[in-house]
């Protein structure tokens, strides 16, 4: 059993205009076997929460705490974070140059694990994992993410979820421009890899349509770098129905407020 | 300038040309230069350049010519005049050849048969080293003959700044099997020309390694006529001097031949590597395929390629394709990328072209370490997968080795 624990957290980027705050004291606990869908309109910090539990260097933690069983995840870099078992499923993968899917599956998976794979297992892990994402067999030669079209590149995301194995998963927006087809894939993807029990994972997401495939047991609500609001699953049929309306601006802060009080209580 | 992210991607078949009637009549030649140059007159045909054995026919470049544009011309003053090869104290470059008995033949003086059959130079550089080339290594693979062993000739440069003039021919008979690897080491101002003899149904590979000491220049003309079914590869592997200036070019003397140009480079700070091909479509039914991959990092680190194929009138059937790709490192580097392309028939099986420079940038490294790869083995991963592509051809393990070692050492210069 592992925990996820982010305390109080601030984050800022710099911008032209100079330091601009994103996160404005996010705290949120998960622990294995829990999914946590993290909801809200665009531009409400979610991304940021993503990137920086990764570790992305654009974005400066300015207060508060991020722990992994203990250990501090902001003392580590990127490459110690993946290792210490955070995945992060990127809302836009980027194409690598020059590195085939094989070369560089392998290579992560060895240092993830600290050894290489047995080989013969692996490759057909590998192509198991691939068949049931339906990842055509010849992407395995082509480059990281190289051509891919969206919908390839956040299957092949999950595909190293599945590979990799970490405690925790960090989804970011992996639905966004996806059909009902390749939803469904990915969600099974998703949801297999979260069968084995081992795993915690934090749902970042805008709409609610992929919570019909995966299924969270709590659901935060993000506005402007701040939870307004948490609660169970019935809080997402809410949002389905009603939007992010009732968080915008004009709602003030008091009733946000208000709504959090109730949702607590 | 840093070089600038481009990708640019053409095929053309033939059903597709617009205008171009089953005639074959009536055609226009279609041009592509990507290069964007203003103020350059260029020419209307790749065949239309001048060549010639005269030095006095080819002027001094001043760098504003379309062959030199790219190049430090001022930097290439030695290579360029009309000098002898340096003898004192010592030749100011070795050859050693490596190859079965018999395969080398007595030494051609300009004008010999084959000497001068194939190629004619086509610059002032190719023009001066033919010149100043009293003797030109000749090499023959005989008929039907597969060696076991590459054959090779290792150039070595007594001394930076020492200007050496070369020639060599190399023949392969007729369906004869080999590899010749001329390698360079050592530093010298290298003025290289290289004539290939392709037989019918011959299948040659040329390896020109460029592994030059920092302070070396080297400027060469590759020329190769490909025989009736004959399979012709260069590949040119570029890591050391300081200026690098090869031409590969090719055409053909019978129909079902194919000719594969390959070019890697990896150039630092203050290097400059320039490939230049033409591969003339000049026979019906044969295929070409050029692909150049080149690394760059370092402050002014510069490599440029000019890829130019003619699809002749009479080419009916041809099949060309090329590519340019460049990686570019750090801050700081430039990439010349150029395909041109002239097609004078539409009854052709396909040509097309296409050119990328792209950067190893922050993101690439944030995506492979948050898979858990550390930074050093990351960019290792981006450059030796890329560069790869070009090592794989060779086919001669223990070279292929020493490339991959040497690529290695380049970028472990990076992070220093």
């Amino acid at each position: 059993m592992s925990t996820l624990e982010i305390k109080d957290l601030h984050v800022s980027i710099d911008t032209e205009q100079g330091t601009k705050e994103i996160l404005k004291g996010v705290s949120l606990t998960i622990r294995t076997g829990e999914t946590h869908a993290i909801m809200g309109p665009n531009g409400s910090g979610k991304s940021t929460l993503a990137s920086t539990i990764a570790g992305h260097p654009r974005y400066n933690v300015t207060g508060g705490t991020i722990t992994l069983d203990g250990e501090d995840v902001l003392a580590m870099s990127v490459d110690e974070r993946a290792r210490a078992g955070l995945f992060l499923a990127m809302q836009y993968p980027v194409e690598v140059p020059g590195v085939t899917m094989t070369n560089f599956l392998r290579t992560a998976k060895t240092a993830i694990d600290g050894q290489a794979p047995a080989l013969r297992t692996w490759t057909k892990d590998v192509k198991a994992a691939m068949q049931q994402l339906r990842i055509d067999a010849d992407f395995a030669q082509r480059n990281v993410n190289e051509g891919f079209s969206g919908g390839e590149k956040k299957r092949v995301e999950i595909l190293q979820l599945e590979l990799f194995k970490p405690k925790f998963a960090v989804l970011d927006e992996t639905d966004s421009g996806l059909d009902v087809d390749a939803l469904k894939i990915v969600s099974e993807g998703v949801n297999r890899a979260h069968a084995e029990g081992k795993m915690g994972t934090m749902l970042i997401t805008h709409y609610t349509r992929i919570l019909r495939y995966i299924k969270p047991e709590f659901v935060h609500v993000f506005v402007d770098g701040q939870v307004v609001e948490e609660g169970g699953p019935e809080l997402a049929d809410r949002l389905e129905e009603e939007g992010y309306d009732r968080y915008a601006k004009g709602a003030g802060a008091a009733s946000i407020a208000a709504a959090a009080a109730a949702a607590q209580a | 300038m840093t070089a600038e992210i481009t990708t640019e991607k053409a095929r053309i078949g033939a059903p597709s040309i617009a205008g171009f009637t089953e005639e074959g009549e009536g055609l226009v030649s279609a041009k592509v230069d990507h290069s964007h140059n203003h103020g350059v007159t260029v020419m209307s045909s790749r065949a239309e350049r001048l060549t010639s054995f005269d030095v006095a026919d080819f002027a001094l470049p001043t760098g504003r010519e379309e062959e030199w544009r790219f190049s430090p011309v001022r930097a290439l003053a030695n290579l360029l005049s009309d000098t002898a090869t340096a003898l004192d104290p010592e030749p100011a470059a070795a050859f050693t050849v490596d190859a079965p008995e018999g395969y080398l033949r007595t030494p051609l003086a300009p004008g010999a048969a084959p000497r001068g059959t194939v190629l004619t130079p086509a610059d002032r550089a190719a023009v001066v080293a033919s010149a100043n080339a009293d003797e030109a290594l000749h090499l023959v693979i005989p008929a039907e003959a597969e060696p076991a062993e590459p054959l090779r000739i290792l150039v070595h440069g007594a001394g930076a700044g020492r200007r050496s003039n070369a020639h060599f021919v190399l023949e392969a008979g007729a369906n004869s099997r080999s590899v010749v690897i001329v390698e360079h080491t050592g530093a010298a101002d290298h003025n290289g020309n290289v004539e290939v003899i392709v037989g019918e149904g011959a299948k040659l590979t040329v390896i020109s390694v460029q592994l030059w000491e920092d302070d070396a220049k080297h400027l060469g003309q590759h020329d190769a006529q490909v025989g009736k079914d004959a399979v012709y590869k260069h590949i040119a592997v570029s890591l050391g001097g300081s200026i690098v200036r090869l031409n590969s070019n090719v055409r053909f003397s019978g129909e079902g031949a194919e000719a594969e140009l390959l070019g890697l480079y990896y150039a630092d700070a203050g290097q400059h590597l320039e490939h230049r091909s033409f591969v003339d479509h000049n026979e019906p039914n044969c295929k070409s395929n050029v692909l150049y991959k080149g690394a760059l990092q370092g402050k002014n680190a510069h490599t440029v390629w000019v890829g130019d194929v003619l699809i002749q009138k009479q080419a009916l059937g041809t099949d060309s394709y090329e590519k340019n790709q460049n990686l570019v490192l750090t801050d700081g580097c430039r990439a010349d990328s150029v395909p041109n392309l002239e097609i004078e028939t539409g009854l052709i099986e396909g040509a097309g072209h296409a050119s990328s420079t792209g950067r190893f940038d922050d993101e690439h490294l944030f995506y492979l370490m948050a898979r858990g790869i550390p930074e050093e083995v990351a960019r290792r991963l981006v450059v030796r997968g890329f560069l790869n592509e070009i090592i794989q051809q060779i086919k001669v393990p223990a070279l292929e080795e020493r490339l991959t070692e040497a690529v290695e050492r380049e970028l472990a210069a990076t992070n220093s």
